[in-house]
């Protein structure tokens, strides 16, 4: 337990834009802009932000499914991010992902069965009787009939469909299973199911996950440890404990006070009406991203500082880092309405 | 209840297919052509370029000869029955080089896009602003006039549609997340591109392959209507070229082939728009 299965050292990836014409200056969008993270094996790991935050750009950078600008990714201590050719496609069988969207995630022509067993093959993993025997074992673990890999995707539902891709990912038994907005394209009802396998599958086989959401429930529900994302960088890093109960970072106070609940308030959380945070405006673009704190434009509580001088992330206490000027060493911060 | 019958993409569409009944008349009648075509030289075995009776002899005159004579002389039902196969394998055959020419221009430049797209994207242009028919006269007239010189001639001059077409399957379906799971799991470039894209692009090229063959067949007419076609092959075209003279003394040598060409290619345009809406999920009615 002493190396973690993941580390991410300053990961960064920008995109060059089109120049608009010859005379303009390049720009780059720093969708990822130096994010720093490790997850345990056996842990979740979640990653959540809004919209452009680049949490999704992480997790395919993570992958190697985009080119890295900047940064490191260990593997279980090897240099997963410097593998090339041969030895990247061969060891990409270590880390697979569950996809957000069942209905583009599966190939229309090629049956369930086949694009479970598909990863196998192309791995050459086992022989075609072992593949055979895993599928099926597969199908019976996500919950699927063994007769239903006769199907074709158009034939299934949304979480029957997603419960094909998390066969999928797990075809080659991966080290680190990445989960990309796993069940935000599902019915609620159909979520929870989701959620429950892939909780259940990873008490079972001891799996590691990635998960990536907006949905701070979601999160909370499985995640051990979480990064908040804002305009490509980590503004908070915590244990699940800390992050529900006592958020620093101004953007999760937001975060958390923006979800809706009925009936019983989560501890901690600030009241209806007074301390109910809401933000005002759009994320700055990523493409010229303003000095400093790069959530000061929409900071209520924004200094000068905070305009001129970028906050690094520090450890407030144990398991809890924060990127804020304003919040104090003891974790006192004066956006912070007295827990009750 | 999940139904447990496997039915595949193809199946469906043909579901779908053989709902439409202009597309099934069209389907018929390409199959009478096509039988015509491949078995027509047995049943009427009467050679085409032989001179059989008088010239200009109108149909129904003459019991050797039951569609006429052209203005030599010769039997214009074996000319229709004779005309249709090389008439077909050149359509089929320029439109499978269209296809081909056409499917990798695009696959390569939708997928990598960047220089590769820049570099074949202006290829393409260069031929599609060449007046088509005048380019494959030029190519013909640079080898001697063949079939094969022919089917080459229209194929090149005729897969830039099917260029575009692809590249703008292969940018829609290389950002679908069923192809970065592709990539996932070790697929190659090449496999991403010919088994997973190519595959899912395929109905739309299907769907123009097949019209490309019906434009074909009106590009092989218009060459042979000029001269520019197999001197030893009497094809539909041919037919109405060498006869252009005396269209006023006798109707009946250009209108017969006129008709086959014209019914030829309207049965493949039918069979084509059967194949778009069976192809298309939105018209599916389930």
């Amino acid at each position: 337990m002493s190396q973690p299965l993941l580390e991410v050292a300053d990961l960064r990836v920008h995109f060059p834009l089109k120049k608009r014409s010859v005379f303009s200056a390049p720009q780059t969008v720093r969708a990822v802009d130096g994010v720093s993270f490790s997850v345990r094996h056996g842990s979740t790991f979640g990653i959540v932000g809004e919209s452009g935050s680049g949490k999704t750009t992480t997790a395919l950078a993570v992958m190697r499914l985009l080119d890295i600008t900047a940064g490191k990714v260990r593997l279980a201590g090897e240099a997963f991010s410097e593998f090339q050719g041969e030895q990247l496609r061969s060891a990409r069988h270590r880390v697979q992902m569950i996809f957000q969207d069942p209905y583009s995630s599966l190939n229309p022509r090629m049956r369930a069965g086949a694009i479970v067993r598909e990863p196998m093959q192309r791995m050459n993993i086992g022989t075609e009787s072992e593949r055979a025997d895993r599928v099926r074992g597969l199908f019976g673990q996500v919950g699927l009939r063994p007769d239903q890999a006769q199907l074709f995707p158009h034939q299934f539902s949304g979480g029957q469909r997603q419960r094909i891709g998390i066969a999928r990912a797990l075809a080659t038994k991966p080290e680190l299973v990445v989960c990309d907005e796993p069940v935000s394209a599902l019915d609620v009802a159909i979520q929870a199911q989701i959620l429950n396998l892939l909780g259940a599958l990873q008490r079972e086989y001891g799996l590691t996950y990635l998960l990536i959401s907006h949905d701070l429930g979601v999160v909370q529900y499985l995640c051990d440890e979480i990064a908040v994302m804002y305009l490509g960088r980590i503004v908070e890093y915590s244990t699940r404990e800390a992050l529900f109960e006592d958020p620093l970072h101004p953007y999760t106070w937001a975060l958390l006070s923006a979800v809706p609940r009925m009936g019983r308030r989560r501890r901690g959380a600030p009241t209806e009406g007074a301390s109910r945070m809401r933000l005002e405006g759009d994320p700055p673009s990523p493409i010229n991203p303003p000095p400093g704190c790069r959530f000061s434009a929409r900071c209520p509580f924004a200094e000068s500082r905070c305009h001129a001088e970028e906050p690094a992330l520090r450890e407030i206490r144990t398991g809890q880092r924060v990127a804020c000027h304003l919040v104090r060493d003891d974790g006192t911060a004066p956006h912070r309405p007295p827990l009750l | 209840m999940a139904e447990t019958e496997a039915r595949g993409p193809w199946r469906e569409a043909w579901s779908v297919f053989k709902r439409n009944y202009a597309a099934l008349v069209g389907l018929g009648i390409l199959a009478l052509v096509l039988t015509t075509a491949i078995a027509g030289p047995w049943i009427y075995p009467v050679d085409p370029f032989d001179i059989v009776g008088a010239p200009k002899t109108p149909p129904g005159t003459d019991a050797d000869a039951v569609l006429g004579t052209d203005y030599l002389g010769r039997d214009m039902l074996a000319g229709l029955v004779r005309g249709g196969r090389p008439t077909l394998m050149v359509g089929f055959f320029a439109a499978m080089i269209a296809t081909v020419i056409g499917i990798t221009m695009g696959a390569l430049g939708g997928y990598y896009g960047g220089k590769v797209d820049a570099l074949l994207g202006r290829i393409t242009e260069f031929f599609q602003v060449l007046p088509a028919l005048l380019f494959a006269m030029v190519l013909v007239m640079l080898f001697t006039p063949s079939l094969v010189t022919v089917t080459f001639a229209i194929g090149f001059v005729a897969w830039t549609s099917m260029a575009r077409l692809t590249r703008a399957e292969f940018l829609r379906i290389k950002q679908l997340e069923y192809v970065r799971a592709a990539r996932a799991i070790g697929s190659s470039n090449g496999r991403i591109i010919w088994g997973v894209i190519l595959p899912n692009a395929l109905p739309p090229i299907i769907v123009a392959a097949t019209l490309a063959t019906g434009t074909a067949i009106l590009f092989e007419a218009g060459l042979s209507f000029l001269g520019l076609s197999d001197p030893n092959m009497m094809s539909w075209g041919m037919m109405i070229g060498s006869n252009r003279n005396y269209l006023r003394e006798m109707w009946w040598a250009v209108t017969f082939p006129g008709v086959c060409i014209f019914l030829t290619v309207l049965a493949i345009s039918l069979v084509g728009d059967g194949l778009n809406d069976a192809f298309n999920p939105r018209l599916r009615t389930r």
